[in-house]
């Protein structure tokens, strides 16, 4: 949709873990990080796609994929 | 690990002889926003949170622990001398009947400190604005305590703390900064 929105991090992994360790690990960084102000005249949605999304706007949708099943956020 | 410095941070003068604004100090040592609740914030915060940011929540958490101090040492030189008839007056009656002249972790209504003051969501941004929001109300809640009392002592550490809150907010901004960074991005200064 837009610009990559997941971050993703190296955790520290021990010599003694006990578990398997998961390497890479993310967080999201949604756009409303990005705008102080929202700017006048952006880009819109169609009406029915702003309902059903929960934005008027494509530059402020973020959107979230499950991460159940081993599942990664992605970002489309 | 920790390593202790037996003094103050800054250091705290009282030079007046009132009970009543150690009620109103508790509301930073258990209260909601106070240092108990800052110091456990962060320093929780730190196992789950990006490796960037743990050593500001390590550097942040453990300076609360030394405000704490501070206040504590207020609220001790202002009850430490006070007949049990002088806490009853400065509304500390309640207090007395159940500690003594020990210090407890309640907020200046006498409600205890609580986990639930705290949150730990596990989303990097979401714990950092609630640190940074937890400052903020740190430092208001020094502002109207500053007006409270007429010692000017008194005051001088609480302006000290007060500013503190500010710097501490300030790097939190930071902290989440280098959160919304894009890794392959590289910012040269």
């Amino acid at each position: 949709m837009e610009d990559n929105q997941v971050r993703e991090w190296h955790p520290f992994i021990g010599p003694f873990d006990p578990c398997p360790p998961v390497r890479v690990k993310t967080y999201v960084v949604p756009p409303n990080q990005f705008i102080t102000f929202q700017p006048m005249n952006l880009p819109q949605f169609s009406p029915a796609e702003a309902l059903r999304l929960g934005t008027l706007w494509p530059s402020l949708y973020s959107n979230y994929t499950s991460k159940r099943r081993g599942e990664v956020v992605t970002d489309e | 690990m920790w390593i202790y410095d037996k003094k103050l941070q800054y250091p705290v003068r009282v030079s007046k002889c009132d009970p009543r604004m150690a009620k109103f100090l508790m509301e930073q040592y258990g209260g909601a926003d106070g240092e108990l609740a800052a110091a456990l914030r962060y320093l929780n915060q730190r196992y789950s949170i990006p490796d960037k940011v743990i050593g500001l929540l390590t550097d942040i958490g453990t300076e609360e622990f030394a405000h704490l101090e501070m206040i504590a040492t207020m609220v001790y030189k202002l009850t430490k001398d006070a007949t049990p008839q002088q806490l009853e007056e400065a509304g500390l009656g309640a207090h007395f009947a159940n500690h003594d002249g020990a210090l407890f972790y309640e907020n200046a209504a006498g409600v205890p400190w609580t986990a639930s003051y705290i949150a730990a969501k596990g989303d990097p941004l979401a714990d950092l604005y609630e640190d940074i929001a937890a400052e903020e109300k740190a430092r208001a809640t020094y502002q109207w305590l500053i007006d409270m009392t007429d010692d000017v002592d008194l005051q001088d550490g609480l302006k000290f703390l007060r500013e503190r809150e500010i710097i501490h907010a300030l790097r939190f901004r930071e902290a989440v900064e280098i959160i919304k960074e894009k890794r392959e991005e590289k910012t040269y200064y």
